[in-house]
């Protein structure tokens, strides 16, 4: 399984001289395996697709986490809608109101001026909660994690690998450690032995307790997380839009400093590939 | 096999009260309590884990004003099980230190989000009156 970052930035697009190393785009990451497209999450980084350009491959499907604005605004801007040769399916939470509407009050004017039934391409749309379903040859569970409104993660298990999405998710909200049985952590079910996990890590130990409840996780909570999950790889994302190049690393680097983690674990960068066995 | 997020979330916020709460689950079963119910049962979670409904069911010794013993069926987290409405009462128990002390209680429901029943859970008051 291929995984390729298209966008690590949490909350708002940040571009500039200073965020070009991590990148500016918000949530997005591609997996592939034999001629299976996955697309997590339609955040900025979404935009200028061209993965299909170079094959004959005629389906993607977009699994969406959630529907904050971050994980959304790359949608109108995903060219493969516009190609009426293309089947396309869209997976997200499900809720009161139907995944069609929530996101046709994006995809509609004056938001965006092309509605989503006008879209040339053939769409499908499907809504999840605890679920699992295949996609090709991978097979894969949601489940709700913890972040403000219904939010799902991902363990996608391609042929020989497991890969998990969890861009937005707080699991220490309101406790004061993690459980030691694990089955009181949120998203612990998705993430356990994965190969990669590539998980939300907005704030620094210093600046979590003054955002509790923001749906999001400090970098000291998710590596320890991932121990607890022991996972092989882990990639810390959803980087805050106010945090710099510099910034990151130095918080990284302290992160670094005060744990002696066996597992590999860096800061996700846009355009990172990552060949999963 | 993982709790559904409702029932964790439950245990976070249960983990931030001074009230004591109790949760379980479908059938019962004491799956959580907090600090503040570890010294109503004489008891610590971290001891003794999840209880059978069988165990933790007869740790305390539900009384009317009369002080007949109540039966189960009567008390708020029984009838939640049952019926998975909310209810409350106050009513006797005997204390672990074998006073007799006035207390309520109020039991709900959790209905997650796809309007299944997960679980229940039971607050205890200091009651004030009866
Ligand atoms: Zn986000
Ligand atoms: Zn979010």
């Amino acid at each position: 399984m291929k995984i390729m970052i298209r966008g690590v930035r949490g909350s708002i697009p940040t571009t500039g001289p200073d965020t070009v190393y991590y990148g500016g785009n918000t949530s997005c990451a591609v997996a592939v395996e034999d001629d299976c497209i996955l697309v997590l999450d339609g955040g900025s980084g979404m935009q200028k697709f061209n993965l299909l350009q170079t094959t004959a491959v005629k389906r993607v499907d977009i699994l969406l986490t959630h529907l904050h604005l971050d994980h959304i605004q790359g949608l109108g801007f995903f060219n493969p809608f516009f190609d009426p040769t293309l089947d396309i399916h869209i997976w997200g939470p499900v809720s009161n109101i139907s995944l069609r509407t929530r996101l046709s009050r994006y995809l509609s004017p004056p938001l965006f001026p092309v509605l989503l039934r006008d879209l040339p391409c053939k769409l499908t749309l499907h809504e999840i909660g605890d679920s699992s379903f295949d996609i090709g040859p991978f097979q894969i569970e949601s489940r709700y994690v913890i972040h403000p409104g219904p939010t799902v993660g991902y363990r996608i298990k391609g042929k020989h690998s497991v890969f998990t999405y969890m861009p937005d998710h707080e699991p220490m909200l309101g406790a004061k450690e993690f459980p030691a049985d694990k089955r009181w952590i949120s998203g612990m079910e998705l993430a356990q032995d994965a190969d990669l996990l590539l998980h939300d890590a907005q704030y620094s130990a210093q600046q979590y307790p003054y955002r509790m409840g923001w749906g999001h996780s400090s970098m000291d909570d998710v590596a320890k997380f991932a121990e607890l999950a022991a996972v092989k790889h882990l990639l810390l994302a959803h980087h805050d839009p106010s945090n710099s190049d510099t910034d990151l690393n130095n918080l990284f680097e302290d992160l670094q400093k005060r744990n002696n983690y066996l597992f590999k674990y860096e800061l996700a960068a846009e355009g990172m590939v990552i060949e999963l066995p | 096999m993982a709790y559904p997020i409702e029932i964790i979330l439950s245990r976070q916020l249960a983990d931030c009260l001074s009230m004591p709460v109790f949760i379980t689950d479908t059938v019962g079963n004491l799956i959580f309590y907090n600090e503040p119910a570890e010294n109503l049962l004489g008891t610590r979670f971290e001891e003794t884990g999840e209880m059978k409904v069988e165990t933790w069911g007869t740790i305390f010794k539900p009384k009317d004003e009369d002080g007949n013993v109540m039966p189960p069926e009567n008390l708020p987290l029984v009838r939640t099980l049952k019926d998975q409405y909310p209810y409350h009462k106050s009513f006797w128990i005997e204390s672990m230190k074998g006073n007799t002390e006035k207390i309520s209680v109020t039991s709900y429901p959790i209905i997650g989000r796809a309007g299944n029943f997960v679980g229940a859970v039971a607050i205890f008051w200091e009651a004030k009156d009866i």
